[in-house]
């Protein structure tokens, strides 16, 4: 702007009025152009931001730099999320509402057949389980084990285009949740807190490509890695890498945690999933394994997250015995 | 004026983030929910014109990529949405696009930045991943975006529209 002025105040003296006015119309359209177009520099400075942003997460790691700035936008957006989802519970639960007598009768009677299959089940493992517990009883006496669980829900879940699988729910610091911790529900392990905010907490989610959990096949006591594999379908989104290459995983064997001595990032004993195919390589010298996790990660809700006992919470918590407090 | 409509921008690209974060799940398949705020960014490109659109999409992509539950490197949907907002923007004319032109653009819009999210997750290595798998996600995340572009895309650029008063009387 300042520079047309500066020209036309050039030409001006000159007296060539016409070809001024057609200068000044050509330069009015030319101002036209510009203004549809971003200035370059302006393309240039979010560009190189976005890199910068890039860069500092990238190189920093667990304690990259803009860890305050996720907590800023945990503390405004959480909450957010709590709210719309409260709201949006009821109603995306009202075609449940709907169903049909006939279908949920169906649903009752593969119900009562799944549960019998699973009592059968029990009953023949049981000799191992009771030896088991015995063990379990033996090492794990020394130290205080009385986990507890906060019940949350989750609120928000990270879209898929993102690439990762990643959740929030709505329990945070104030209800006694750390970062490291356990989180899984009535069928099993669903992943570990990456970080919190004061009123929520976000979720790695175990079939999360970066996910490893330290698994064991509970039927041969083997123990093994268990990657996530960042996948879309229902099925075989887990492998399991197991240290031994000598040993083949059964079709079926349940996977459990294997856990570390402090309980963190993921307590031992809890059910993972089962083994549903198993692949050996001789390239590589291990077992692959895929798993097929208990957890129905499509539609997650309610989940409970370990916490020492005795936490203080904002809410009610679950004992290790069952009681509420 | 500036200050409401700055005011504008930033609560709808907050809205349409929740929204994608804690309602469209609801609705997703395998986990792909159409991309709000990729929406919005389109929607103010081709009212506003590039200059608004690469300033609202770097925001749009920050928020993305810090908001919980994202745990990506940040920067990637901003830089997605910047390059978005600049092509978006440079398709407006000074007529009112059409309807099949919206839809194009928008299709186009979503197919670019989706892939320009992936591309740079291949490049920092963050998730590896199959590629079929990342076309996949991509086709169906376009595929989301086109069928809520008749319910977003209206009220958004009406809304930039009366935001803008140098528009709205000539």
């Amino acid at each position: 702007m300042s520079l047309d002025t500066l020209e036309r105040r050039r030409v001006e003296p000159s007296g060539q009025s016409r070809s001024d006015r057609r200068d000044r119309r050509w330069r009015a359209t030319a101002r036209l152009d510009r203004r549809d177009r971003p200035s370059r520099a302006l393309m240039v400075a979010l560009v190189l931001a976005s890199a910068t942003l890039i860069t500092l997460d990238q190189q920093g790691g667990d304690d990259s730099p803009l860890e305050p700035a996720r907590q800023a936008f945990g503390e405004v957006f959480g909450p957010a999320e709590s709210a719309t989802s409260g709201v949006v519970r009821p109603i995306v639960a009202i075609p449940g509402w709907f169903r049909t007598h006939d279908s949920l009768r169906g649903e009752i009677n593969e119900l009562e057949a799944e549960n019998a299959r699973l009592r059968a089940e029990s009953t023949t493992s049981g000799y191992d389980r009771n030896r088991l517990a015995e063990f379990d009883g033996l090492t794990q006496a020394a130290d205080n084990l009385g986990y507890a669980l906060v019940p949350s829900r989750v609120v928000g879940l990270g879209p898929s285009q993102s690439f990762s699988q990643t959740v929030t729910i709505d329990a945070g610091s104030r209800a006694g949740v750390r970062p490291d911790m356990t989180v899984l529900n009535n069928d099993g392990l669903v992943g570990r807190v990456l970080r919190v905010t004061s009123s929520t907490a976000t979720v790695l989610l175990i079939v999360d490509a970066e996910s490893v959990v330290g698994g064991r096949v509970g039927e041969s006591m083997e123990v093994g890695f268990l990657h996530g594999r960042g996948i879309l379908g229902d099925t075989g989104r887990l492998d399991l890498e197991l240290a031994d290459e000598s040993e083949a995983p059964a079709s079926h064997d349940t996977v459990v945690t294997w856990g570390s001595e402090s309980g963190g990032p993921y307590v031992s004993g809890v059910p993972v999933g089962r083994v549903s195919s198993v692949y050996s390589s001789l390239r590589e010298t291990s077992q692959r394994a895929v798993i097929e996790p208990f957890v129905d990660f499509g539609s997650l809700d309610l989940v409970g997250v370990v916490v020492p006992a005795g936490t203080t919470s904002d809410r009610a918590i679950v004992e290790a015995d069952g009681s509420m407090r | 004026m500036t200050l409401l409509r700055t005011l504008s921008a930033s609560v709808l690209v907050g809205l349409a983030l929740v929204l994608q974060v804690s309602l469209f799940p609801h609705f997703a398949w395998q986990g792909i929910v159409p991309n709000l705020c990729l929406l919005v960014v389109v929607g103010a490109a081709l009212t506003r014109g590039p200059q608004f659109a690469v300033v609202l999409g770097f925001l749009a992509g920050v928020a993305l990529d810090l908001a919980p539950p994202a745990d990506h490197v940040a920067g990637r949907w901003a830089l997605a949405l910047v390059v978005v907002g600049y092509l978006a923007g440079r398709v407006r004319q000074d007529v009112k696009p059409t309807a099949v032109a919206v839809v194009a653009t928008v299709a186009a819009s979503s197919f670019i930045g989706t892939s320009i999210f992936a591309i740079t997750g291949m490049v920092l290595q963050d998730p590896l991943l199959d590629v079929g798998e990342v076309l996949q996600v991509i086709l169906v995340a376009v595929l989301w975006d086109v069928l809520l572009t008749p319910f977003v895309l209206p009220p958004v650029m009406t809304m930039f529209n009366r935001l803008q008063p140098e528009r709205a009387t000539g």
